[in-house]
């Protein structure tokens, strides 16, 4: 395949195979706090459960990205051995959980851009990221079920349930802009990652219609400065790695 | 209203039924006291599976590689799935789920024991797989043939997940065994903490035991507590000395004669501080799940107002 062979193309698909795994790892984290600490039994299932299914991609898309750099960093020396600033997940999943409700939340927003993410990339021209989409498509299908319903539940509960989720929309909204927010390397990427003006319509075609049906009003977009893909996170993200990796910084060079 | 007699028979041949090896199920008579042992025991099982997530659940987001993340966050869905099949089996005998989790909620309800010992290293949660679940494994196959069905039922698929997890903390453990020194000590300091509340987890002696007898009449429990504590430490102290790590009691010793390992004098007083409450994480623990109980009522209020407006149909939903 033509990008494989050329060197600056196989750097770019490095970077985009980090953004996918970092955004897919971040997430993982995240939900991995709610351990136990769910509102029900049913809850705490299903929620490691979506976090199981997205350490599982991450492991595939950070040894991919590994195995194309050919520098020897395997799955948990990308994940353990970088700073902040080498990450590339999108802000938006690096942020606290926040109450059930916004955790729920940030579920389905995210699961509906990487069903579309994976739709695309299934179809696109690169056979390694084509496979690794397959299977998760239809573990994102399921996050996106499971967090759409709740959002419906909870929208259209009670009074305070619907107050909480409209301010958690509002919370999470001017984050969203990142995963639309085209930049060059993707762009170079064309063929194989998919155009955001495309993601954004087929995220607006699932998230739109889950929105209304939980009575949420979408807020008006506003600005914002849009890094995590570049590396320029948020105060969290520092936090987060440092409970993450302690272990493997504390204790170099063992097996685990 | 039945009479003296007529309960009597009854009793008989329930006990006749036992003694036959056929199993009780949830439509059948059974003695008032029977039903109540089941209860409470079913019913702590259940706790403890739902309280046992919180150690190792707070190790998820410190695993330190991705592999031992993804197997860690496996392990404790499938708790959290034992505690369901759990409060559903106890369900058939009378005791809704809500209740019983309100019985621990209140403090009324016991857990297992050991897991008011603090987690403090990721050797521990090698243990809590290897050593935690190795006892419950001992503890629990019988009970896979115990006399009440749903429980039997229940055990029998619990069981072959806790062998899988007991598998995988043995592995955790070895994997730092043959490390680097200092993962070697981390072990060997976890093992050291774990030996003894494990060894516990078979309850007090027999002599002691108040339920016993009538529990193994009643086909509930199988084997005494020491005979299963004899059997955990004969198949446990081979796989510490293979691991080369070191059992933190020096009078422990094999009796040739018998063919079993003799322990040491057990800590009775401490088991029965920590029962009292008195451990290092009893509050905690209990604190943390009246918390995520609390947090979560608005969640379960709106799915329940949710659900009464699709109930009612389009016209309610627009009533409401």
């Amino acid at each position: 395949m033509l990008v494989q062979t050329q060197p600056p193309a196989t750097a770019d698909l490095i970077e985009y195979a980090l953004r996918l795994g970092d955004n897919t790892l971040l997430l993982g984290q995240r939900l991995g706090e709610w351990c136990g600490h769910a509102p029900e039994l049913e809850d705490d299932i299903a929620l490691s459960n979506i976090a199981l299914d997205l350490i599982g991609q991450s492991r595939l898309l950070l040894s991919l990205a590994g195995e194309w750099e050919g520098r020897g960093r395997d799955e948990d020396a990308l994940a353990y051995l970088r700073d902040a600033p080498a990450f590339r997940n999108l802000t938006l999943l690096e942020l606290p959980n926040g109450d059930f409700g916004q955790t729920v939340l940030r579920i389905a927003l995210f699961s509906a851009y990487q069903v579309a993410v994976w739709r695309a990339l299934r179809g696109g021209g690169e056979a390694r990221l084509a496979a690794i989409a397959g299977k998760a498509l239809a573990e994102s299908r399921y996050h996106l079920r499971y967090a759409a319903e709740w959002v419906v539940r909870l929208g259209d509960g009670t009074d305070e349930s619907r107050r909480r989720m409209q301010r958690a929309l509002t919370h999470w909204w001017p984050y969203l802009a990142e995963m639309f927010d085209e930049d060059a390397l993707e762009r170079r990427l064309d063929g194989v990652a998919p155009q955001a003006a495309l993601l954004r319509k087929e995220w607006e075609a699932l998230m739109l219609p889950v929105l209304a049906e939980a009575t949420l009003r979408p807020p008006a977009d506003t600005e914002y400065r849009s890094g995590g893909k570049r590396g320029e996170h948020s105060e969290s993200l520092g936090h987060v790695l440092a409970e993450m990796q302690f272990l493997q910084r504390a204790y170099p060079g063992g097996r685990w | 209203m039945a009479t003296t007699e007529h309960l009597e028979a009854l009793e008989q041949a329930f006990q006749q039924r036992i003694d036959g090896g056929e199993k009780i199920e949830p439509q059948d008579w059974m003695p008032e006291a029977y039903r109540r042992t089941l209860q409470r025991q079913m019913a702590q099982h259940a706790h403890s599976e739902y309280v046992g997530m919180l150690p190792e659940g707070a190790w998820i987001t410190r695993a330190p590689s991705l592999s031992r993340k993804c197997i860690l966050l496996a392990k404790v869905q499938d708790e959290a799935g034992h505690a369901q099949y759990l409060y559903s089996a106890l369900e058939s005998l009378g005791l809704s789920r809500e209740q019983a989790y309100g019985q621990l909620l209140a403090g009324e309800a016991k857990y297992l024991n050991i897991f008011n010992y603090p987690a403090l290293s990721w050797a521990d949660v090698g243990m809590i797989g290897w050593l935690t679940d190795g006892a419950a494994i001992v503890n629990q196959v019988p009970l896979s043939r115990c006399s009440y069905g749903p429980y039997a039922r229940a055990m029998v698929r619990i069981c072959q997940e806790e062998s899988f997890h007991h598998r995988q903390g043995f592995d955790l453990v070895r994997r730092l065994a043959e490390g680097t020194p200092a993962q070697r000590r981390m072990a060997q300091d976890a093992l050291n903490r774990w030996w003894w509340p494990t060894v516990m987890v078979f309850g007090p002696p027999d002599e002691d035991s108040v339920h016993s007898q009538r529990s193994m009449r009643w086909g509930v429990k199988l084997y005494s507590n020491d005979t299963l504590r004899q059997k955990f430490v004969d198949q446990t102290v081979p796989q510490v000395l293979h691991l080369g790590l070191t059992v933190p009691d020096p009078d422990l010793r094999f009796n040739p004669d018998t063919g079993h390992y003799e322990i040491g004098r057990i800590d009775w007083d401490e088991f029965n501080r920590v029962i009292r409450g008195q451990g290092l994480c009893n509050r905690e623990r209990l604190a943390s799940r009246r918390r995520s109980w609390d947090e979560g009522a608005w969640v379960r209020e709106a799915a329940a107002c949710h659900a009464a407006k699709l109930a009612a149909g389009p016209q309610g939903e627009r009533d409401a």
